[in-house]
């Protein structure tokens, strides 16, 4: 089995061929604005380092992409298209409309406009009030005449019965079929602001995540690889391009998950601390089984409120780009970020960054040594001695346990991590931490999730329907049916609700499809 | 610095000092905040009430804050509520309209206006409540409720307690359903008739409970409630602010006692007679390494048993914080893993009288126990 795992971070793009569980090779190269150009240059590289590669036994199975492009879309409030909102439930949650409680600046771009239709349905599953369908009409002749693009639509207790949602989707197939739409049953969380704002963030991006994915195709072709194209999610396991393109949202996060899910397979430690120094911040979680502890609270996006579950990290504003006060030894907060390779003393820059002090050190042997000569050695010392205490306070704020565990040092600057930390065992380094993130992508397997109420059965009854559920969800997104297993069972019965309601949650996990035929996944077009 | 504490007996009065004040925007976070906390676990997040009362301060429209002191004797003050399963309304979403409705309903079958409005419990949503329809109707909010915290059932308020009247009670769904309990035999029976209204109308409806007079809420009520969470809220929040220990803040400023501090290791779950029951088992961490807890729910938390032996129960407020962030988790949102607080608050002096432990005491809700308040000297 071989796989390509890629990583495109703010700074550096990352690849890696993992044949079995063996690193064959790793490049890393920076990062551009349209991202595709740095995979189509970290591709080149990679393969021009391993030139039999693609006869090998079988050549490349797959390519595994995990990127904060789109997250990153939100965050910066660019390359975002306008979105109608449709939402479906009158007379119920008629005071707190689509984009109620999203920042000004963002609803500003993203607001296209906003829709109530009546319909929707009861926990139970009677209809709220007969689904509008004339006035859904009357809706999507506005949306084209508006010329909007991206729709999305949000139902009440959508991931109960998504009949509205769908009825909805059908009409505007038959008025204005070429417009992109996301129904939010398929992000399948009750809880209806949060899934509509999901739904809403998913619909803006969908133009970037075509083009995106189109890119990334594109410069695989031109690699000469022929495999099929995936993309991470934010719990450590993957999707095709194709699911990829239809719901971006799924991606959030996905970079500190793939680092820590590295940090797992490269080290061979399941619980452990893991730090991820980049070039500009200092991400630390803890890895609990395998994989990325999750937070408890809410999760913004961008300000956006929503339920997606996201690994619990802290992140702290310092990397080996970080640029050092030479006054008071300390560290301004600020990063050169990817001019690092211009602006570093070691690389002939003129400012004193955080790698320059650990060459100095000679903890690190980056660049020229001769040109870190000249620094103080009590400035040196200064500067280490604020990195460890920083990393000392940060650690120690996400650790559970009072248990002595090993920490996991990653990153392309995890040099910068004290040998050894309170309250840890072991400071572990391993080779190729460097690229943990693209490891963490070419390892991530595929899954599906379902979590949805269901009333008038029993207990076993409910879980039964919910796996089969999350298994064609898993399915579709590129599973395969042979190793998928179950990672999570959680069942809630629901208070003041007659006829044993429950909200049951399942989530699968297997290994990802390996094509077929060989001649499959002609170009699409 | 914590702001003071603010107790549960009225210290205002005497000075000249407002005894009106109009609510602003900065108010609504710490009140959400410290609402959630003072659910007890139950009540419902108070997030989408918070975001109606945000939109309709910031749409021009203003709601004051009323010292119960300043009510007259005879003044009539509307008890308001929304009722029903708290994860139907994480899809149907609070509506100011709606909450107003009931109180509308009201005033036409008593053929008398309302002269301040309240809230049935300051635990979780019902919190903001009050402010809705006193922004819609243009009513004060009486800074009071008859909780001091969130219960699963009508009959456990301070109104019961001092075995007040029950009825009538007004109910309005999202369709043009309302409904009247123009009389009910006892308070069981209210809380029994107006659960299958409201379940009938998909488990969620805004209600208006049996008016009271300014003179009863004075004498029953739980007064300063709105303040106590807004306070609380203040508190946590600013410690987040400054990167301290929210849980920290929480119990300097309200009097708390930390209980217990560690990771949920087990969580059971059930539904019995629309109740969500269940326990959660908590390993120790740290300073509390080698002990459990185990915390008991009915909607909201009941019991924690430290170690075999029953620590703190209801009425007193178990609260389950989140030892990072300061949030409170609610029963529902406990999950294996999380690593939490666990504290206990003062209740209400009203709920721990004789006939308040009969009413809301651990043996109200089927424990074989005796009440004995965590904050009893040598019960250590």
């Amino acid at each position: 089995m071989k796989r390509i795992g890629i990583d495109v971070g703010g700074t550096n793009t990352d690849a890696v061929i993992l044949e079995r569980s063996r690193v064959v090779a790793a490049v890393k190269v920076p990062t551009t604005a349209d991202v595709s150009t740095g995979v189509a240059r970290a591709l080149r590289e990679l393969l021009a380092s391993v030139p039999d590669i693609r006869d090998r036994a079988g050549g490349v199975e797959a390519v595994v992409i995990g990127t904060t492009h789109f997250t990153n879309a939100i965050i910066e409030r660019r390359d975002l298209a306008p979105v109608a909102a449709i939402r479906i439930g009158l007379p119920a949650s008629a005071s707190l409309p689509p984009f109620c409680d999203w920042p000004d600046d963002l609803a500003a771009l993203a607001r296209g406009a906003v829709y109530m239709l009546q319909g929707g349905h009861e926990y139970d599953g009677r209809p709220i009030a007969p689904f509008d369908a004339s006035g859904m009409r009357r809706v999507a002749r506005d949306i084209c005449a508006r010329g909007l693009r991206s729709v999305g639509i949000a139902s009440v207790f959508s991931p109960l019965t998504d009949e509205c949602e769908r009825a909805a989707a059908e009409i505007l197939q038959e008025i204005c079929p070429d417009v992109n739409v996301t129904l939010s049953r398929d992000l399948s969380r009750i809880g209806l602001l949060e899934r509509e704002n999901a739904t809403l963030l998913n619909a803006c991006l969908i133009g970037l995540a075509r083009q995106t994915t189109r890119a990334f195709r594109a410069a695989i072709e031109t690699s000469g690889i022929s495999a099929p194209l995936f993309l991470t999610q934010n719990d450590g396991t993957v999707m095709r391009a194709e699911f990829a393109e239809a719901f971006p949202v799924f991606s959030f996060a996905s970079g500190p998950t793939n680092s820590m899910r590295g940090a797992a397979f490269l080290s061979g430690l399941s619980d452990a601390m893991v730090v991820d120094v980049g070039g500009t911040t200092t991400d630390i979680g803890r890895l609990v089984r395998g994989f990325p502890a999750e937070a408890n609270t809410v999760v913004l996006i961008g300000g956006v409120r929503t339920l997606f579950r996201m690994p619990d990290l802290l992140s702290v504003a310092l990397g080996g780009g970080s640029i050092v006060d030479p006054s008071t030894g300390t560290f301004q907060g600020r990063s050169v970020g990817h001019r690092i390779t211009e602006e570093a003393l070691v690389f002939g820059g003129t400012s004193v960054t955080a790698t320059d002090v650990a060459v100095a050190d000679g903890r690190a042997d980056i660049g020229d040594r001769d040109r870190v000569k000249a620094l103080e050695p009590s400035l040196v010392q200064a500067c280490l001695a604020a990195a460890r205490e920083l990393f000392e306070t940060s650690v120690d704020r996400m650790k559970t346990d009072a248990r002595q565990m090993p920490l996991v040092a990653v990153g392309g600057a995890a040099f910068l991590v004290p040998d050894r930390l309170p309250g840890f065992s072991d400071v572990v380094t391993v080779p190729n931490g460097a690229v943990a993130n693209a490891i963490g992508a070419a390892i991530a397997q595929v899954s599906g999730e379902v979590d949805q109420i269901f009333s008038g059965c029993d207990r076993k009854t409910a879980i039964d329907r919910a796996t089969e559920l999350a298994r064609a969800r898993a399915l579709d997104a590129g599973a395969d049916a042979e190793s998928l297993f179950v990672t999570d069972v959680e069942d809630l019965p629901l208070a003041y609700l007659p006829g044993d309601a429950r909200r049951v949650r399942v989530r699968l996990v297997g290994e990802a499809r390996p094509p077929a035929v060989k001649a499959q996944e002609p170009p699409r077009e | 610095m914590p702001l003071a504490v603010v107790g549960f007996i009225s210290t205002v009065g005497g000075a000249a000092t407002s005894m009106v004040r109009p609510i602003s925007e900065s108010d609504l976070e710490p009140l959400a905040v410290g609402a959630w906390i003072l659910g007890a676990g139950g009540g419902g997040s108070p997030y989408h009430a918070y975001l109606n009362i945000r939109q309709l301060l910031r749409s021009g429209r203003g709601v004051v804050l009323m010292d119960p002191a300043s009510l007259a004797d005879d003044d009539l003050v509307a008890v308001v509520s929304n009722m029903g399963a708290p994860l139907v309304g994480q899809e149907r979403l609070t509506d100011p309209e709606i909450a107003a409705r009931p109180v509308r309903m009201m005033q036409l079958y008593l053929g008398r206006p309302f002269d301040a409005v309240m809230s049935l419990e300051i635990g979780g949503g019902n919190a903001i409540q009050p402010l809705l329809v006193g922004a819609m109707l243009d009513l004060p909010v009486v800074d009071a409720d008859c909780m001091g915290r969130a219960f699963p059932e009508a009959q456990m308020t301070s109104f019961a307690i001092g075995g007040l009247q029950m009825f009538p009670l007004t109910l309005a769904d999202i369709r043009d359903n309302e409904v009247i309990v123009a009389r009910a035999a006892s308070w069981l029976w209210m809380e029994r008739i107006s659960r299958r209204v409201c379940v009938a109308v998909g488990s969620v409806a805004a209600t208006c409970k049996a008016p009271r007079t300014g003179r009863e809420v004075k004498e029953w009520g739980i007064l300063h409630t709105i303040t106590r969470a807004i306070g609380i809220g203040r508190a946590v929040m600013a410690a987040r602010e400054r990167h301290d220990d929210p849980v920290a803040a929480l119990l300097s400023h309200a009097g708390g006692k930390r209980l217990f501090g560690g990771k949920i290791s087990d969580m059971d779950r059930r539904t019995t007679e629309g109740f969500l029951r269940g326990s959660a088992r908590i390993t120790g961490l740290d300073a509390d390494r080698g002990r459990e807890l185990v915390l008991d729910f009915q909607n909201e938390f009941t019991i924690a048993t430290l170690d075999g032996t029953p620590r703190a129960m209801t009425p007193e407020i178990i609260c389950v914080i989140d030892a990072v962030a300061g949030e409170a988790i609610g029963t529902e949102m406990l999950r294996y893993g999380q690593r939490v607080t666990v504290v206990v608050l003062p209740c209400a002096p009203v709920l721990t009288s004789e006939k308040g432990l009969t009413l809301v005491g651990p043996r109200a809700f089927g424990y074989p126990l005796d009440f004995r308040s965590v904050f009893e000297t040598g019960f250590e």
